[in-house]
Protein backbone atom coordinates (compact mmCIF):
# COMPACT_ATOMS: atom_id res chain seq x y z
CA UNK A 1 0.00 0.00 0.00
CA UNK A 2 1.46 3.31 -1.13
CA UNK A 3 0.66 7.03 -2.04
CA UNK A 4 -2.82 7.08 -0.52
CA UNK A 5 -5.01 9.34 -2.79
CA UNK A 6 -6.18 12.41 -0.43
CA UNK A 7 -9.66 11.60 -2.33
CA UNK A 8 -10.04 8.04 -0.73
CA UNK A 9 -12.93 7.04 1.57
CA UNK A 10 -11.97 4.78 3.96
CA UNK A 11 -14.15 2.90 6.11
CA UNK A 12 -13.96 0.21 8.73
CA UNK A 13 -13.66 -3.17 6.89
CA UNK A 14 -16.29 -5.42 6.89
CA UNK A 15 -16.69 -7.52 10.04
CA UNK A 16 -15.05 -5.50 12.08
CA UNK A 17 -16.78 -2.85 14.84
CA UNK A 18 -15.62 0.31 16.25
CA UNK A 19 -16.73 1.38 19.58
CA UNK A 20 -16.45 3.24 22.52
CA UNK A 21 -15.81 0.98 25.35
CA UNK A 22 -16.34 3.33 28.87
CA UNK A 23 -14.64 0.69 30.83
CA UNK A 24 -11.58 0.90 28.93
CA UNK A 25 -11.99 5.01 27.91
CA UNK A 26 -11.05 3.97 24.80
CA UNK A 27 -12.07 2.92 20.93
CA UNK A 28 -11.96 0.02 20.84
CA UNK A 29 -11.78 -2.17 17.57
CA UNK A 30 -13.82 -5.58 17.46
CA UNK A 31 -13.05 -8.40 15.20
CA UNK A 32 -13.23 -11.84 15.05
CA UNK A 33 -12.01 -13.30 18.63
CA UNK A 34 -9.88 -10.30 18.42
CA UNK A 35 -9.81 -6.83 20.02
CA UNK A 36 -7.39 -3.92 19.33
CA UNK A 37 -7.54 -1.32 21.94
CA UNK A 38 -7.37 2.25 20.53
CA UNK A 39 -4.94 4.83 21.71
CA UNK A 40 -6.32 8.72 21.55
CA UNK A 41 -5.32 9.47 18.26
CA UNK A 42 -6.17 6.45 16.60
CA UNK A 43 -9.60 6.19 18.17
CA UNK A 44 -10.21 9.70 16.56
CA UNK A 45 -9.23 9.06 12.90
CA UNK A 46 -11.07 5.44 13.01
CA UNK A 47 -13.85 7.25 14.17
CA UNK A 48 -13.93 9.62 11.17
CA UNK A 49 -13.73 6.72 8.46
CA UNK A 50 -17.03 6.37 7.53
CA UNK A 51 -16.62 5.55 4.10
CA UNK A 52 -18.15 8.97 2.77
CA UNK A 53 -15.63 11.70 3.92
CA UNK A 54 -12.31 12.08 2.03
CA UNK A 55 -8.62 11.11 3.51
CA UNK A 56 -8.02 15.22 2.96
CA UNK A 57 -11.84 15.61 4.17
CA UNK A 58 -10.86 13.84 7.67
CA UNK A 59 -7.38 15.92 7.97
CA UNK A 60 -9.50 18.99 7.52
CA UNK A 61 -12.13 17.59 10.42
CA UNK A 62 -9.41 16.52 13.13
CA UNK A 63 -7.03 19.86 12.49
CA UNK A 64 -10.23 21.46 13.39
CA UNK A 65 -11.19 19.42 16.48
CA UNK A 66 -7.60 19.43 17.87
CA UNK A 67 -6.71 22.93 17.15
CA UNK A 68 -3.84 21.97 14.88
CA UNK A 69 -2.45 22.06 11.22
CA UNK A 70 -0.71 19.67 9.39
CA UNK A 71 -1.87 16.22 10.33
CA UNK A 72 -2.02 15.19 6.48
CA UNK A 73 1.56 13.12 6.81
CA UNK A 74 0.23 11.61 10.29
CA UNK A 75 -3.33 10.69 8.99
CA UNK A 76 -2.68 9.01 5.78
CA UNK A 77 0.31 6.86 7.75
CA UNK A 78 -1.99 5.62 9.65
CA UNK A 79 -4.62 5.09 7.31
CA UNK A 80 -2.23 3.14 4.96
CA UNK A 81 -1.21 1.17 8.33
CA UNK A 82 -4.45 0.15 8.78
CA UNK A 83 -5.46 -0.66 5.57
CA UNK A 84 -2.68 -2.93 5.51
CA UNK A 85 -3.94 -4.85 8.58
CA UNK A 86 -7.57 -4.42 7.10
CA UNK A 87 -8.72 -2.47 9.75
CA UNK A 88 -9.98 -0.19 7.19
CA UNK A 89 -10.90 -0.69 3.82
CA UNK A 90 -11.16 1.70 0.81
CA UNK A 91 -15.15 2.88 -0.82
CA UNK A 92 -15.34 3.73 -4.31
CA UNK B 1 -2.29 -5.23 41.73
CA UNK B 2 -4.98 -3.23 39.95
CA UNK B 3 -7.49 -5.66 38.35
CA UNK B 4 -9.00 -5.01 35.11
CA UNK B 5 -12.36 -5.76 33.34
CA UNK B 6 -12.74 -9.40 32.08
CA UNK B 7 -12.85 -8.35 28.56
CA UNK B 8 -13.42 -11.77 27.06
CA UNK B 9 -16.34 -13.44 28.03
CA UNK B 10 -17.02 -16.93 26.96
CA UNK B 11 -20.11 -18.98 27.44
CA UNK B 12 -20.49 -22.48 27.19
CA UNK B 13 -23.54 -22.58 26.74
CA UNK B 14 -23.84 -26.62 26.44
CA UNK B 15 -21.95 -29.73 27.07
CA UNK B 16 -24.08 -31.82 24.79
CA UNK B 17 -22.38 -32.22 21.11
CA UNK B 18 -23.28 -34.66 17.93
CA UNK B 19 -19.47 -35.36 17.58
CA UNK B 20 -17.14 -37.06 20.20
CA UNK B 21 -13.97 -35.76 19.05
CA UNK B 22 -11.14 -37.20 20.62
CA UNK B 23 -9.05 -34.03 21.13
CA UNK B 24 -11.81 -32.37 22.97
CA UNK B 25 -10.41 -30.01 26.14
CA UNK B 26 -14.39 -30.24 27.56
CA UNK B 27 -14.14 -31.80 31.49
CA UNK B 28 -14.05 -36.18 31.08
CA UNK B 29 -16.43 -35.69 33.78
CA UNK B 30 -18.74 -33.47 31.64
CA UNK B 31 -22.10 -35.62 32.33
CA UNK B 32 -21.91 -35.45 35.77
CA UNK B 33 -21.82 -31.71 36.11
CA UNK B 34 -24.96 -30.11 37.11
CA UNK B 35 -27.99 -28.77 34.77
CA UNK B 36 -27.60 -25.94 32.07
CA UNK B 37 -28.61 -22.53 32.87
CA UNK B 38 -31.71 -21.87 31.70
CA UNK B 39 -31.36 -18.59 28.99
CA UNK B 40 -32.48 -16.21 31.40
CA UNK B 41 -29.48 -16.84 33.65
CA UNK B 42 -27.31 -16.49 30.32
CA UNK B 43 -28.98 -13.23 29.91
CA UNK B 44 -28.39 -11.81 33.06
CA UNK B 45 -24.95 -12.89 33.12
CA UNK B 46 -24.43 -11.16 29.66
CA UNK B 47 -25.81 -7.91 31.62
CA UNK B 48 -23.70 -8.06 34.39
CA UNK B 49 -20.80 -9.05 32.56
CA UNK B 50 -21.46 -5.93 29.72
CA UNK B 51 -21.61 -3.73 32.65
CA UNK B 52 -18.06 -4.42 33.81
CA UNK B 53 -16.50 -4.31 30.43
CA UNK B 54 -17.19 -7.62 28.84
CA UNK B 55 -16.71 -6.55 24.96
CA UNK B 56 -15.93 -9.97 23.30
CA UNK B 57 -18.54 -12.46 24.04
CA UNK B 58 -17.69 -16.19 23.19
CA UNK B 59 -20.43 -18.91 22.74
CA UNK B 60 -19.38 -22.10 22.72
CA UNK B 61 -20.14 -26.03 24.38
CA UNK B 62 -20.32 -28.11 23.88
CA UNK B 63 -22.10 -27.47 20.43
CA UNK B 64 -23.97 -24.20 21.17
CA UNK B 65 -26.43 -24.91 18.02
CA UNK B 66 -27.64 -28.15 20.52
CA UNK B 67 -29.92 -25.07 22.56
CA UNK B 68 -32.88 -24.25 20.83
CA UNK B 69 -33.21 -20.88 22.28
CA UNK B 70 -29.24 -19.82 21.35
CA UNK B 71 -31.11 -16.86 18.99
CA UNK B 72 -32.07 -15.10 21.86
CA UNK B 73 -29.26 -15.46 23.73
CA UNK B 74 -27.06 -13.69 20.58
CA UNK B 75 -30.15 -11.28 20.26
CA UNK B 76 -29.59 -9.65 24.09
CA UNK B 77 -25.79 -10.21 23.71
CA UNK B 78 -26.05 -8.18 20.59
CA UNK B 79 -28.46 -4.92 22.32
CA UNK B 80 -26.27 -5.26 24.93
CA UNK B 81 -23.02 -4.28 22.44
CA UNK B 82 -20.84 -7.20 22.26
CA UNK B 83 -18.96 -8.57 20.04
CA UNK B 84 -20.52 -11.99 19.42
CA UNK B 85 -18.39 -14.99 17.93
CA UNK B 86 -20.01 -18.38 18.05
CA UNK B 87 -18.16 -20.85 18.17
CA UNK B 88 -19.24 -24.12 16.19
CA UNK B 89 -19.19 -27.25 14.36
CA UNK B 90 -21.56 -26.88 12.41
CA UNK B 91 -24.07 -29.44 13.51
CA UNK B 92 -27.80 -28.44 13.87
CA UNK B 93 -27.22 -25.37 11.28
CA UNK B 94 -29.84 -24.83 9.05
CA UNK B 95 -30.69 -21.85 6.69
CA UNK B 96 -33.41 -21.15 9.06
CA UNK B 97 -31.18 -20.68 12.17
CA UNK B 98 -28.27 -18.64 10.45
CA UNK B 99 -31.05 -16.50 8.94
CA UNK B 100 -32.22 -15.80 12.71
CA UNK B 101 -28.80 -15.37 14.78
CA UNK B 102 -27.94 -13.43 11.60
CA UNK B 103 -30.80 -11.20 12.68
CA UNK B 104 -30.40 -11.81 15.82
CA UNK B 105 -26.71 -9.50 14.74
CA UNK B 106 -24.62 -12.69 15.38
CA UNK B 107 -21.02 -11.23 14.08
CA UNK B 108 -19.42 -14.01 13.47
CA UNK B 109 -19.16 -17.72 12.93
CA UNK B 110 -15.81 -19.82 13.27
CA UNK B 111 -16.89 -23.34 11.84
CA UNK B 112 -14.55 -26.43 12.88
CA UNK B 113 -13.21 -29.07 10.98
CA UNK B 114 -11.53 -32.43 11.81
CA UNK B 115 -9.58 -33.25 8.33
CA UNK B 116 -9.55 -32.13 5.04
CA UNK B 117 -10.95 -35.63 4.03
CA UNK B 118 -13.95 -37.13 4.84
CA UNK B 119 -13.03 -40.60 6.11
CA UNK B 120 -10.70 -38.50 8.66
CA UNK B 121 -13.10 -35.82 9.56
CA UNK B 122 -15.96 -38.55 10.24
CA UNK B 123 -12.97 -40.85 12.40
CA UNK B 124 -12.15 -38.33 14.28
CA UNK B 125 -14.93 -37.42 15.49
CA UNK B 126 -16.86 -40.32 15.16
CA UNK B 127 -19.89 -39.01 13.01
CA UNK B 128 -20.55 -38.33 9.59
CA UNK B 129 -20.23 -34.77 9.16
CA UNK B 130 -17.76 -33.55 6.76
CA UNK B 131 -20.99 -32.94 3.74
CA UNK B 132 -23.09 -30.93 6.40
CA UNK B 133 -19.34 -28.75 7.33
CA UNK B 134 -19.29 -27.99 3.48
CA UNK B 135 -22.97 -27.09 3.74
CA UNK B 136 -22.71 -24.87 6.49
CA UNK B 137 -19.66 -23.48 5.02
CA UNK B 138 -21.53 -22.68 1.81
CA UNK B 139 -24.65 -20.83 4.45
CA UNK B 140 -21.41 -18.99 6.38
CA UNK B 141 -20.79 -17.50 3.01
CA UNK B 142 -23.84 -16.29 1.80
CA UNK B 143 -25.03 -15.04 4.64
CA UNK B 144 -21.53 -12.98 4.23
CA UNK B 145 -20.06 -13.81 7.49
CA UNK B 146 -15.84 -13.98 6.82
CA UNK B 147 -15.03 -17.32 6.57
CA UNK B 148 -13.29 -18.59 9.92
CA UNK B 149 -12.28 -21.94 9.92
CA UNK B 150 -10.60 -24.13 12.58
CA UNK B 151 -8.76 -27.24 12.78
CA UNK B 152 -7.15 -28.91 15.73
CA UNK B 153 -4.28 -30.73 14.17
CA UNK B 154 -2.46 -33.32 15.97
CA UNK B 155 -0.40 -36.93 15.33
CA UNK B 156 -3.03 -38.55 12.85
CA UNK B 157 -3.75 -35.45 10.98
CA UNK B 158 -1.12 -33.05 10.80
CA UNK B 159 0.53 -34.84 8.09
CA UNK B 160 -2.58 -33.88 6.01
CA UNK B 161 -2.21 -29.88 6.66
CA UNK B 162 -1.52 -29.32 3.06
CA UNK B 163 -4.76 -30.60 1.76
CA UNK B 164 -6.30 -28.89 5.07
CA UNK B 165 -5.37 -25.66 3.90
CA UNK B 166 -6.66 -26.68 0.17
CA UNK B 167 -9.70 -27.29 1.18
CA UNK B 168 -9.95 -24.12 3.38
CA UNK B 169 -8.97 -22.01 0.30
CA UNK B 170 -11.89 -23.96 -1.57
CA UNK B 171 -13.98 -22.99 0.83
CA UNK B 172 -12.78 -19.46 0.45
CA UNK B 173 -11.58 -19.21 4.14
CA UNK B 174 -10.25 -15.91 4.96
CA UNK B 175 -8.89 -17.10 8.02
CA UNK B 176 -7.61 -20.18 9.01
CA UNK B 177 -6.76 -21.72 12.75
CA UNK B 178 -4.87 -24.62 12.40
CA UNK B 179 -4.38 -25.05 16.03
CA UNK B 180 -2.50 -28.05 17.38
CA UNK B 181 -4.23 -30.16 20.55
CA UNK B 182 -3.62 -28.96 23.60
CA UNK B 183 -3.85 -31.69 26.61
CA UNK B 184 -6.55 -31.00 28.72
CA UNK B 185 -9.72 -33.17 29.05
CA UNK B 186 -10.20 -35.68 26.47
CA UNK B 187 -7.23 -34.99 25.01
CA UNK B 188 -5.24 -35.60 28.18
CA UNK B 189 -6.77 -38.87 27.65
CA UNK B 190 -5.82 -39.31 24.47
CA UNK B 191 -2.48 -37.75 24.16
CA UNK B 192 -0.37 -41.24 23.64
CA UNK B 193 -2.33 -41.09 20.47
CA UNK B 194 -2.43 -37.42 19.34
CA UNK B 195 1.07 -35.62 20.27
CA UNK B 196 3.24 -35.55 16.66
CA UNK B 197 6.51 -35.83 16.23
CA UNK B 198 8.76 -33.14 15.94
CA UNK B 199 9.35 -34.15 11.79
CA UNK B 200 5.46 -34.17 11.17
CA UNK B 201 5.65 -30.31 13.30
CA UNK B 202 8.58 -29.43 11.35
CA UNK B 203 6.87 -30.76 7.79
CA UNK B 204 3.15 -29.49 8.50
CA UNK B 205 5.36 -25.77 9.64
CA UNK B 206 7.24 -26.13 6.26
CA UNK B 207 3.66 -26.71 4.05
CA UNK B 208 2.02 -23.97 5.90
CA UNK B 209 4.97 -21.43 4.77
CA UNK B 210 5.42 -22.41 1.48
CA UNK B 211 1.23 -22.01 1.48
CA UNK B 212 0.75 -18.88 3.27
CA UNK B 213 3.89 -17.42 0.81
CA UNK B 214 1.43 -18.47 -2.36
CA UNK B 215 -1.79 -16.89 -1.06
CA UNK B 216 -0.36 -13.98 0.60
CA UNK B 217 -2.61 -11.70 2.38
CA UNK B 218 -5.68 -13.44 0.78
CA UNK B 219 -5.87 -16.00 3.67
CA UNK B 220 -4.67 -15.50 6.94
CA UNK B 221 -3.46 -18.79 8.46
CA UNK B 222 -2.41 -18.93 12.39
CA UNK B 223 -0.26 -21.95 12.73
CA UNK B 224 -0.55 -22.65 16.81
CA UNK B 225 2.47 -25.18 17.90
CA UNK B 226 1.76 -27.60 20.32
CA UNK B 227 3.53 -26.30 23.46
CA UNK B 228 5.31 -29.10 24.46
CA UNK B 229 7.81 -28.60 21.73
CA UNK B 230 8.08 -25.01 22.82
CA UNK B 231 10.95 -23.90 25.58
CA UNK B 232 9.06 -21.44 27.13
CA UNK B 233 5.61 -21.41 28.22
CA UNK B 234 2.29 -19.71 26.73
CA UNK B 235 1.10 -16.80 28.76
CA UNK B 236 -1.91 -18.84 29.63
CA UNK B 237 -5.24 -16.63 29.70
CA UNK B 238 -2.60 -13.84 30.24
CA UNK B 239 -2.78 -14.74 33.72
CA UNK B 240 -5.88 -16.33 35.03
CA UNK B 241 -8.48 -13.77 36.60
CA UNK B 242 -6.62 -11.29 34.35
CA UNK B 243 -9.59 -10.75 31.03
CA UNK B 244 -10.82 -13.60 30.88
CA UNK B 245 -13.77 -15.26 32.17
CA UNK B 246 -15.76 -18.79 31.18
CA UNK B 247 -19.09 -19.55 32.60
CA UNK B 248 -19.61 -23.61 32.45
CA UNK B 249 -22.78 -25.14 31.07
CA UNK B 250 -24.16 -25.49 34.68
CA UNK B 251 -23.18 -21.59 35.91
CA UNK B 252 -19.43 -22.25 37.66
CA UNK B 253 -17.64 -19.27 36.98
CA UNK B 254 -14.00 -20.06 35.57
CA UNK B 255 -11.20 -17.48 34.60
CA UNK B 256 -10.08 -20.36 32.00
CA UNK B 257 -12.57 -23.30 30.55
CA UNK B 258 -10.18 -26.07 31.89
CA UNK B 259 -9.60 -24.75 35.36
CA UNK B 260 -12.23 -26.93 36.80
CA UNK B 261 -9.54 -29.31 37.65
CA UNK B 262 -7.49 -27.10 40.13
CA UNK B 263 -7.46 -28.38 43.43
CA UNK B 264 -8.74 -26.33 46.59
CA UNK B 265 -10.67 -23.70 44.99
CA UNK B 266 -14.03 -23.06 45.01
CA UNK B 267 -15.34 -21.57 42.04
CA UNK B 268 -18.34 -19.90 42.19
CA UNK B 269 -21.57 -20.12 40.65
CA UNK B 270 -23.61 -17.59 38.83
CA UNK B 271 -26.77 -19.07 40.42
CA UNK B 272 -25.68 -17.73 43.22
CA UNK B 273 -23.19 -14.86 42.95
CA UNK B 274 -23.10 -11.91 40.25
CA UNK B 275 -20.56 -11.29 37.99
CA UNK B 276 -19.04 -8.50 39.66
CA UNK B 277 -18.58 -9.99 42.86
CA UNK B 278 -17.75 -13.39 41.64
CA UNK B 279 -14.80 -11.51 39.21
CA UNK B 280 -13.50 -8.93 41.51
CA UNK B 281 -14.36 -10.78 45.18
CA UNK B 282 -14.64 -14.39 45.13
CA UNK B 283 -11.16 -16.38 46.68
CA UNK B 284 -10.83 -18.56 43.65
CA UNK B 285 -10.39 -15.49 41.01
CA UNK B 286 -7.69 -13.56 43.38
CA UNK B 287 -6.18 -16.95 44.03
CA UNK B 288 -3.81 -17.04 40.63
CA UNK B 289 -3.89 -13.24 40.51
CA UNK B 290 -0.30 -11.59 40.79
CA UNK B 291 2.43 -13.47 42.10
CA UNK B 292 2.15 -13.99 45.58
CA UNK B 293 1.48 -18.08 44.50
CA UNK B 294 4.42 -18.70 42.70
CA UNK B 295 7.30 -20.72 43.50
CA UNK B 296 10.76 -20.59 42.60
CA UNK B 297 12.15 -20.90 39.86
CA UNK B 298 8.76 -18.21 38.78
CA UNK B 299 8.67 -16.04 41.83
CA UNK B 300 12.85 -14.61 40.49
CA UNK B 301 12.15 -15.01 36.88
CA UNK B 302 12.82 -12.27 34.53
CA UNK B 303 10.45 -13.66 32.17
CA UNK B 304 7.69 -13.89 35.10
CA UNK B 305 5.78 -11.14 33.46
CA UNK B 306 5.84 -12.28 30.42
CA UNK B 307 4.18 -15.63 30.77
CA UNK B 308 3.06 -15.76 34.43
CA UNK B 309 4.31 -19.09 34.88
CA UNK B 310 2.55 -20.57 31.74
CA UNK B 311 -0.23 -23.08 32.55
CA UNK B 312 -1.68 -23.80 35.78
CA UNK B 313 -3.77 -26.94 34.40
CA UNK B 314 -1.10 -27.81 32.70
CA UNK B 315 1.56 -27.54 35.91
CA UNK B 316 -1.29 -29.61 37.82
CA UNK B 317 -2.09 -32.27 35.38
CA UNK B 318 2.01 -33.10 34.58
CA UNK B 319 3.00 -32.56 38.11
CA UNK B 320 -0.14 -32.88 40.34
CA UNK B 321 0.63 -28.80 42.04
CA UNK B 322 -0.67 -26.21 40.12
CA UNK B 323 1.34 -23.81 41.52
CA UNK B 324 4.73 -25.62 39.53
CA UNK B 325 6.25 -24.19 36.51
CA UNK B 326 4.85 -24.98 33.64
CA UNK B 327 6.74 -28.08 32.66
CA UNK B 328 6.94 -26.92 29.35
CA UNK B 329 9.43 -24.14 30.42
CA UNK B 330 13.20 -25.68 30.12
CA UNK B 331 13.86 -23.78 33.22
CA UNK B 332 10.68 -25.56 35.34
CA UNK B 333 12.13 -28.73 37.72
CA UNK B 334 9.53 -31.24 35.94
CA UNK B 335 10.25 -30.20 32.34
CA UNK B 336 12.14 -33.81 31.76
CA UNK B 337 8.67 -34.79 32.14
CA UNK B 338 7.28 -32.90 28.71
CA UNK B 339 11.05 -33.97 27.34
CA UNK B 340 9.83 -37.33 28.24
CA UNK B 341 6.27 -37.09 25.92
CA UNK B 342 8.31 -35.59 23.52
CA UNK B 343 10.81 -38.47 23.23
CA UNK B 344 7.78 -41.30 23.29
CA UNK B 345 5.82 -39.93 20.28
CA UNK B 346 9.32 -40.02 18.29
CA UNK B 347 8.98 -43.25 18.90
CA UNK B 348 5.21 -43.82 17.44
CA UNK B 349 2.17 -44.89 19.74
CA UNK B 350 3.78 -47.52 21.87
CA UNK B 351 2.10 -50.89 21.79
CA UNK B 352 -0.10 -51.90 24.84
CA UNK B 353 -1.43 -48.04 24.54
CA UNK B 354 -5.21 -48.01 25.52
CA UNK B 355 -7.03 -47.07 22.79
CA UNK B 356 -8.48 -43.54 21.82
CA UNK B 357 -11.30 -42.43 24.04
CA UNK B 358 -13.99 -41.11 22.13
CA UNK B 359 -15.88 -37.89 23.78
CA UNK B 360 -19.01 -39.89 25.19
CA UNK B 361 -21.72 -39.06 27.62
CA UNK B 362 -21.31 -42.83 28.91
CA UNK B 363 -17.48 -43.21 29.20
CA UNK B 364 -18.07 -39.58 30.75
CA UNK B 365 -19.90 -40.98 33.85
CA UNK B 366 -17.63 -43.87 33.67
CA UNK B 367 -14.51 -42.56 33.63
CA UNK B 368 -12.36 -40.94 36.98
CA UNK B 369 -11.56 -37.25 36.51
CA UNK B 370 -7.49 -37.53 35.83
CA UNK B 371 -5.90 -35.09 38.04
CA UNK B 372 -2.24 -35.42 38.56
CA UNK B 373 -2.09 -38.77 36.99
CA UNK B 374 -0.15 -39.25 33.29
CA UNK B 375 -2.63 -39.80 30.73
CA UNK B 376 -4.41 -43.35 30.24
CA UNK B 377 -1.57 -45.46 29.11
Amino acid sequence: MSALSAHARPAIAHGMRLQWEPAQEAHVLLYPEGMVKLNGSAGAILARCDGVRTVAEIVADLERAFATADLTADVTAFVELALERRWLELRA
Amino acid sequence: MRVGPPLWLLLELTYRCPLHCVFCYNPTEFAALGAELPASEWMRVLREARALGAVQLGLSGGEPLARDDLEPIVAEAHALGFYTNLITSGVGMTEERIRALKSAGLDHIQLSFQDSTRELNDFLSSTRTFDLKARVAELIRRYDYPMVLNVVLHRLNIDHVGEILAMAESLGAQYVELANTQYYGWAWLNRAHLLPSRAQLERAEEVTRAFRARVGSRMQIYFVVPDYFETRPKACMNGLGSVFLAIAPDGTALPCHAARMLPGLEFPNVREHDVRSIWYDSAAFNHFRGEAWMKEPCRSCPERQRDFGGCRCQAYLLTGDATNADPVCELAPHHHLVTAAVAEAERGVAAGTSALVFRDHRISIAVEPRRGAPPAR
